[in-house]
This record gives C-alpha cells, sequence and structure tokens, in this order.
C-alpha cells in the first residue's frame, strides 16, 4: 500500500500504527532457542576506558594494583559517562593504548588486567532490596555507579535516560526486546532464561519515572520469548498494567523511534528524546542489568553476546565477561582460523566490520558474526549507477529520500543534505540493503555526518580564536591608551619643572 | 521646430524626474560599511596567520569583500574555505595555492626556555601562559598552530607538532568506490580549473 | 475576467517569456546555478517588469501620443527601466548583499534584458489597456520567474549526479534547457476557445 494511503488510514484509526518502509531481511537466527553458556574466563581482559556514547573514563588503578571483580577500575570524567569495573579478580599488567571494535580500527587508553583464577568479587555494593521505599535519585545514582550503557547496542549512559523531568513526565515505559538484526539472538535468549529478572528490573524502572504502564515488545518471531514473559507477568501481582505486545517482524522495528511510532502512535520530533512524548525505552539486556546492580549490588561485567555467522562451526550465545578478547570467545565456538572470514561486531545490518579478532569486548557487543568471504562480498559487490527506482525511499523507516542525501554528500553538498533532514537517518542499512545498484547509501551519510560534524568543530573552534584575538586586540588598545594617558600625565609634570622637557616626551613618542 | 522642443522637453523632465527619484532612493538605502566582509570573516578559520600576506583574518575579508584579494590565500583553510568564499562571492574558484598542512599545536621544550616572554606577545590568540623568567606553557586546545611564535623566540625552544587524531574525531572516509571518485572529482575540477 | 485568466494563463504558460518567445535568455541561464539566487531574481524581475510595463503605457498613452513622440518609444521605455533597476540594485544591495553578490552584473544587466522590454513594446503593439498591459507584465513576470526557479532546481540536482565529462557544465544546461521548452510547447492549445 503506498505509504500516504498507509498514513491516512493510521491516522483515522483504520489501521494499527506502524512506523513507515522497514524490509524483511532473511532472519539467519541460527542460535535462536539455545541455551546460553557461560564463556571461560580468558586469561588476560582488556578493559577500554571508553565504551559508551559519552566522556571517557580515566583509570583509578596503577600496574600492579590486584584488583576484584566488580571494583570500580576507573572513573567518568563528565557527566555523560559512566565508569568501569574489573570484570574478574586479577592484576592490572599495563596500561596503554588497546584497538578496540570502532571502524576506525585506532586505540584508545584501556587497562590490561591478568586473570588470577579466583574471580573473587567485590563486595562492596550492598544490594538494595527494599527499592520500593527508595528515592529514584539514590537509585540512579546506584544505575550510574554500576556503569550502565544501552545493552542494545548505543551505550547511551542509563542514568540519564532516567532522569525525572517534571515538565516531561514519562507515561508508559517500553521494553525493548525487538531484536530486529538478523542473526541476533542475545536479547531472545535473555528473556527466555531470565524472564523473572527482566520483569524485576522493570518494575524498578516505573518506579524510578513514577509510572504504572509499560508495554513489552517482541517480535512474533519470538513468540516463544513472549509466551515466556507472558506467563512470568502474570506470576506478579504488582505489574498489573503491563503488556506484551507481539509485533510482526520488519527491520528496523527495534529502531527506538520507529518501536515507539509503532506502539503508541506518537513520533519523537526530530531533535527530541522519547522522554520529550513522555516515553521512556529500554533494552530488555539493559533491564536485566539494572536488576543485577540494584538488586544484586552487581556492576556491568558481563553481557550475552550472540557467536554466530555462517562461518561459525559452532554458533550459540555466550555470557562473556567484557574485556575478553574476541579471539577467545571466537575459540570456545570453534573458530580459530581467520582466513577468508570477515567479522562482524554486531548484527550485519548496523555493526562494523572488524580488521581482526585482537579485540576486547566491549559494553556494546551484542553479537560476533563471522562470514564467509563470498558472503560478505555477495553482500558488497560494487557500485552501480542509481536508476532512480526509488526502492530506498520506500525502505527508510525515517522517510527520507536516500539516494539525494547520497549524491548531496558524495558531491559535499552538506548544508543541502541538512536540510533534507540528514541527521534524522538512523543509519539502520534498509537502504543500502534494497539497492539494486549496491550504493553503499549508509557509508555516505556517514560520511556526511562526519564532515558536517568536523566543520561544527572547526567552527566553533574559529569562533573562539576570533573571540581571543579579538580580547587581545582589545587588550593592546586599552594598554597602548594607559600608557599615553601615563605619559602625558608624566609629561604636564615635566613640562610645570622645565622647558625642555616637552622635546624629550615627543622623542619617547617616536620611539614607541 | 515645436516637435525638437518637445522631444527635449518631455525627455529631459522625465530623465530629471527619475534621477531625483533615485536620488532619494540613494538616501534611504545606503549601505554603511562593507556588510560582505563580515560574513566572510565568519568562514576563515581565525588562526589569525597571516600567511595571506594580511596581518589576520578581518582584514584579509575586507580585501576579499572589496575585490583587492583573490579568495584563495586563506592557506589553514584549505579548498574549503576557499570553494565557501568563491561560492559567498560569485566568484569563479581558484586553485589554492598551496596545500592545508596537518593541523599543528605548538609545543615549548620547557627546559630550553628561558622565560623572556617574547612569544607570549607573538600569539595572536593568547594561548602561551608564562611570566618573564618562568616556563611558558601552550595550551593546546586554544593554539590555532599559527607558528607565529616559532620566529621570535631567541633559543628556538619551540616545535610545530601534527595535532593527535583523536578517536571521537575521526569521521568516516567517503566510500572507496569508483562511482563515489567520480561524483567527487568533479568537484575538484571544478575548483581547480581557474 | 475571462479575460484575465487568459492573459495570465497566456503570459505564463502558453506564451511563456523564456520558453516558446526566447525572451530573457541570459538571466534564465546566468542565475540559474542556485534556487536561492534563482528565486531573488525572479523576485527583481518581477518588481521591474510589472512596474514598467505599467510605467511605460502611462508615458505612451499621455505623453508620446498626445505630443506626436511615438519615434522616442526607445528611448523613453529604456529610460524608465533604467531607473527602476537601479532602484531594485540599491534596495538589494540595502537588504541582502549576498544576494547582490550573486546575482552581480546580471542584476544591471536586467536594463537590458529583452524581456523587460519586449512586453513594453508588445503592450504598444497589441494596443492594450492600462490595466490589460499592467497584467501581461506582471505574467511574463511570473511566467519568468516559473521557468527560471524550475530550471535552477533542475541545475541543482544535475550539479550532483554523475554526468558524463562530454556533457558537463554548459552543454548539459543548454540541452536542459531545450528539454523544458519542449515541455513548454506542450502548452500550447491549453486554451481552446
Amino acid at each position: 500500500m503506498p505509504a500516504m494511503l498507509r498514513n491516512l488510514a493510521q491516522r483515522l484509526g483504520m489501521m494499527a500504527h506502524s512506523f513507515v518502509g522497514g524490509i524483511h531481511p532473511p532472519q539467519h537466527k541460527l542460535s535462536a532457542g539455545l541455551k546460553s553458556e557461560l564463556c571461560p574466563l580468558a586469561p588476560l581482559h582488556i578493559m577500554p576506558m571508553k565504551q559508551h556514547i559519552g566522556v571517557a573514563c580515566s583509570p583509578l588503578v596503577a600496574v600492579g594494583d590486584r584488583v576484584l571483580r566488580g571494583q570500580k577500575i576507573a572513573k567518568s570524567e563528565g557527566y555523560v559517562s559512566v565508569p568501569v569495573h574489573a570484570p574478574t579478580s586479577g592484576r592490572v599488567v599495563r596500561i596503554g593504548d588497546h584497538a578496540i571494535p570502532h571502524p576506525s580500527g585506532m586505540g584508545i587508553p584501556s587497562i590490561f588486567i591478568e586473570t588470577d583464577g579466583d574471580d573473587a568479587v567485590d563486595e562492596s555494593l550492598a544490594p538494595l532490596a527494599d527499592w520500593r521505599s527508595m528515592e529514584p535519585a539514590l537509585l540512579r545514582e546506584r544505575v550510574r555507579m554500576c556503569g550502565l550503557a544501552g545493552l542494545g547496542g548505543a551505550v547511551f549512559p542509563t542514568f540519564i535516560k532516567l532522569v525525572q523531568d517534571a515538565r516531561f513526565p514519562i507515561e508508559t515505559v517500553i521494553l525493548n526486546g525487538i531484536e530486529c538484526e538478523p542473526w541476533l539472538t542475545s536479547d531472545h535468549c535473555l528473556m527466555l532464561e531470565y524472564a523473572d529478572e527482566i520483569l524485576a528490573g522493570l518494575a524498578i524502572i516505573m518506579h524510578m519515572v513514577k509510572t504504572d504502564a509499560a508495554i513489552i515488545a517482541i517480535e512474533d518471531n519470538k513468540a516463544d520469548a513472549a509466551a515466556v514473559l507472558q506467563q512470568a507477568l502474570e506470576a506478579r501481582d504488582d505489574l498489573a498494567d503491563v503488556r506484551v505486545v507481539v509485533l510482526p517482524t520488519r527491520y528496523p522495528q527495534g529502531g527506538e523511534k520507529q518501536l515507539i511510532y509503532t506502539l503508541t502512535g506518537r513520533e519523537v520530533p526530530a531533535g527530541k528524546l522519547p522522554m520529550h512524548i513522555g516515553v521512556l525505552c529500554q533494552n530488555v539486556g539493559t533491564t536485566r542489568a539494572l536488576y543485577q546492580a540494584v538488586m544484586q549490588g552487581r556492576p556491568l561485567t558481563e553481557r550475552m553476546v550472540t557467536v554466530s555467522g555462517d562461518a561459525m562451526p559452532r554458533p550459540g550465545n555466550l555470557l562473556v565477561r567484557i574485556g575478553t578478547p574476541m579471539r577467545h570467545v571466537f575459540a570456545q565456538r570453534g573458530l580459530d582460523v581467520f582466513e577468508q572470514v570477515r567479522l562482524l561486531h554486531g548484527g550485519p545490518m548496523m555493526g562494523e566490520l572488524l580488521r581482526h579478532p585482537d579485540l576486547p569486548v566491549v559494553k556494546s557487543t551484542n553479537g560476533m558474526l563471522a562470514m564467509r568471504e563470498p558472503t560478505f562480498m555477495a553482500a558488497h559487490q560494487p557500485e552501480q549507477p542509481c536508476i532512480r527506482c526509488g526502492h530506498c525511499s520506500e525502505a527508510c523507516p525515517a522517510g527520507l529520500v536516500p539516494n539525494l542525501l547520497a549524491d548531496q554528500c558524495r558531491s559535499d553538498q552538506f548544508e543541502r543534505a541538512e536540510s533534507y533532514n540528514l541527521f534524522d537517518c538512523i543509519e539502520c542499512g534498509a537502504c543500502s540493503y534494497v539497492c539494486p545498484s549496491h550504493i553503499p547509501l549508509v557509508h555516505y551519510f556517514r560520511y556526511g555526518k562526519g564532515q558536517i560534524a568536523q566543520q561544527r568543530r572547526e567552527k566553533h573552534f574559529a569562533e573562539e580564536s576570533r573571540g581571543r584575538s579579538e580580547a587581545r586586540e582589545m587588550r593592546i588598545e586599552q594598554e597602548k591608551q594607559a600608557r599615553a594617558a601615563r605619559r602625558s600625565s608624566v609629561r604636564a609634570a615635566h613640562v610645570g619643572q622645565s622647558d625642555d622637557g616637552s622635546a624629550d616626551a615627543a622623542g619617547e613618542e617616536k620611539k614607541d | 521646430m515645436a516637435g525638437l522642443l518637445y522631444a527635449l522637453l518631455s525627455l529631459g523632465a522625465f530623465a530629471l524626474l527619475a534621477g531625483i527619484i533615485l536620488a532619494i532612493a540613494q538616501k534611504v538605502f545606503h549601505v554603511e560599511g562593507d556588510p560582505m566582509a563580515e560574513k566572510i570573516d565568519a568562514l576563515l578559520p581565525q588562526t589569525q596567520c597571516g600567511q595571506c600576506g594580511y596581518p589576520g583574518c578581518k582584514p584579509y575579508a575586507a580585501a576579499v569583500a572589496g575585490h583587492e584579494a583573490d579568495v584563495n590565500h586563506c592557506v589553514p583553510g584549505g579548498e574549503r574555505t576557499m570553494l565557501a568564499i568563491a561560492d559567498l562571492m560569485g566568484v569563479e574558484p581558484k586553485a589554492v595555492e598551496q596545500e592545508a598542512a596537518a593541523p599543528m599545536v605548538a609545543f615549548i621544550r620547557e627546559d630550553e626556555c628561558i622565560g623572556c616572554t617574547l612569544c607570549i606577545k607573538a600569539c595572536p590568540v593568547d594561548a602561551i601562559v608564562g611570566a618573564p623568567k618562568q616556563y611558558h606553557a601552550i595550551i593546546a586546545d586554544h593554539c590555532t598552530g599559527c607558528e607565529l611564535c616559532v620566529e621570535p623566540c631567541p633559543v628556538d625552544c619551540i616545535d610545530m607538532l601534527v595535532k593527535p587524531e583523536l578517536i571521537e574525531h575521526w569521521a568516516w572516509p567517503l566510500p572507496e568506490t569508483r562511482r563515489s571518485r567520480i561524483g567527487h572529482e568533479r568537484r575538484e575540477q571544478h575548483a581547480g580549473h581557474a | 475576467m475571462t479575460e484575465i485568466v487568459l492573459i495570465m494563463l497566456s503570459a505564463v504558460l502558453v506564451n511563456n517569456f523564456v520558453l516558446t518567445k526566447f525572451l530573457g535568455i541570459c538571466p534564465f541561464l546566468g542565475t540559474s546555478g542556485k534556487v536561492e539566487t534563482a528565486i531573488g531574481m525572479s523576485f527583481a524581475v518581477m518588481f521591474v517588469m510589472t512596474l514598467a510595463s505599467a510605467a511605460s503605457w502611462l508615458i505612451q498613452e499621455f505623453v508620446l501620443v498626445p505630443l506626436g513622440l511615438e519615434y522616442l518609444q526607445t528611448i523613453f521605455f529604456i529610460l524608465i527601466i533604467a531607473a527602476l533597476v537601479q532602484f531594485i540594485e540599491m534596495m538589494i544591495h540595502k537588504t541582502s548583499p549576498v544576494l547582490y553578490q550573486a546575482l552581480g552584473i546580471f542584476l544591471p544587466l536586467i536594463t537590458t534584458n529583452c524581456a523587460v522590454l519586449g512586453v513594453a513594446l508588445l503592450n504598444v503593439q497589441q494596443e492594450q489597456t492600462f490595466v490589460t498591459s499592467a497584467l501581461y507584465g506582471f505574467g511574463a513576470a511570473v511566467g519568468f520567474a516559473l521557468v527560471l526557479v524550475l530550471f535552477s532546481g533542475l541545475r541543482e540536482r544535475i550539479e550532483i549526479s554523475p554526468v558524463p565529462s562530454l556533457f558537463k557544465g554548459s552543454p548539459l544546461t543548454l540541452i536542459t534547457a531545450g528539454m523544458m521548452s519542449l515541455a513548454f510547447m506542450g502548452f500550447s492549445g491549453l486554451v481552446k476557445i
């Protein structure tokens, strides 16, 4: 149905809301339904100082220190930041740069911890069993202290989302169990195995934002998870106003703005947050981590990771300590030769290509995929000319015109691209996926966004430099005037004493 | 004869009327200063380095606005700034004379610094702190890399270092495909052909 | 009323000055690089054209014909147009220096814009009344503005598209103009009386 008609029908209430565009890529959820397994401890853990969106942390430990599991080893250096905790007990052997899963392949300061095998836990954080009687601000501080960031992949510090603003009261909490990326099953696995913990976490979140209404959203390819959660929900009597909603599978249903629109019929305006329309969206993994932080006093040191891909001998869902080298994780599932294999961090749609497996698992690692070279190349064919078929516009969940935006980014017309709402692009990859000419549209958008950000930075720096330069000129001018004033007063005094003083003063002035 | 007179008189009268109206309009729409200079100044990188041959960014902007200087003299701004100015001025872009070097910051080797304050006086953006007979230091976040402090230093203790690249400032490159280059080279030709 | 609608339709679409009469081609090609510039130029031309056709009708009717000075038509009309252009030039310089820069030489060139003088002379030829000649001038200007803005939009799109290097720049601009003219030819026979 044409997008316009569908939109109209939705507005008139003739049709359930659902986001525009979207695609149906093959699911490939090989590891669905598999029981999670514990990944054995690696001999060395690498803890990057920045695993969230925001400001990097600075180390609190020195080389040679012994650390315990859950001990804070780096403190946040800004508001939009969360601390880093030791994943297991051991000794700090080095503090220095190490590559992280990032498209640049660059490294950032990291703490290297040699595992001692005891896995001794730091017990300094007490469980907060009576959270119901606690102030939300106190709970929020606990969430921050435990290093929680959105585990769906965006790793935005969780505590900031939980800040209450009297102007924007939260009406609905949305628990995001969509997991729309192909291959990935980590959230699915969590929902099957830890439904009770997730619901307990949800109850805490609802207490913190003072609302009774919540929606648990799950795609229909995970009907078993929906059933488990429904059952667990019925067993609790404190979550009466919580619904489990099963949505038809469509990518990118799990995008925050898309999911909110589908569930509530309300759009998050450009440049605004879900909070501004009274919605809070949390990933199921984050919610479980929040439960652990509050009820067990356990900082975020572990996460569920899907290890899959068509080059993976034994796909599965692993509970991996953060900081574990990926090579170690892959080896657990039988992959230790990386020739003719492409590694992806995250899902195939939004994940990034890794150059090598010697990178640590970080808080955003929801999946690690190993793809055979031919499969990968089939999805990344050479770019052909745009034939204006319009498939990309139909697939775009943000209602943009990708082919035009890509042309603008390619020819560096960034102002125009911005006026065509480049920054509303969520980089979901739906346009690149459907493009029959294999144009790497999202790559162009990333290029454009990066260039615009750089220009803004340069502009900002230029503005500041101008300010400093003008302040300096003003100061020099003032000093000059002050000097002249002083001199003329001296001269006046001088003239009063002798007659030849004026000649002296004139000579002095010339020198200046 | 009367025809000639009518022709002269009517044309003359009409020209006079038009002249009067325009003279009044000139009073009403009088333009103070040069608003273009400010707009150009906003595009310049404000390093105040003087590599354009003018004592700072503002004088160069004024010169460009007055058509006294070409659009391609800003070295740190590079091609992007040149294109922006050419676009604003509505003139043909010209090839930049000198490739913009990687962004630099000045660094003072403190053990060699004699505390003469000469560099402090030279810095156009007050990015050097220090007092007479004390070590001077550069506020790296404020340094524009203009190199104006290098020359005055009597003991040559100032180095220009390449600004370290931060992962936060890393930007995606253009996709490495044949077509992306076709689209992109157009702009470069555009910039280079003048 | 029908007459007014017909004059407007004719001036804007059927007998479009640029695409069917080939008048005012130089600003059409020269200021259509960017939509913003094109819009600015459109308003300048609308102002000059409407006032020029009204003023030239007045001069023709009350000065030239009574005094038998029809042979001075051209210089009088040019004088009116030149004065108007000078006026709008000052106004744009004051209100929008960027547009002033962007229009550059094309702004004073409105003076010798054949579309402007053309509409004044056509009005005399067709023996229009005051209202219809002002309307005709306005309609012609709207037609000019329409194609100028459309054309600049096309050119902006073409500029970011990878085109064969053979066609880059002026050739493709002229080909595009030709195609637009072809499209506007489709309006002939739009109105059947």
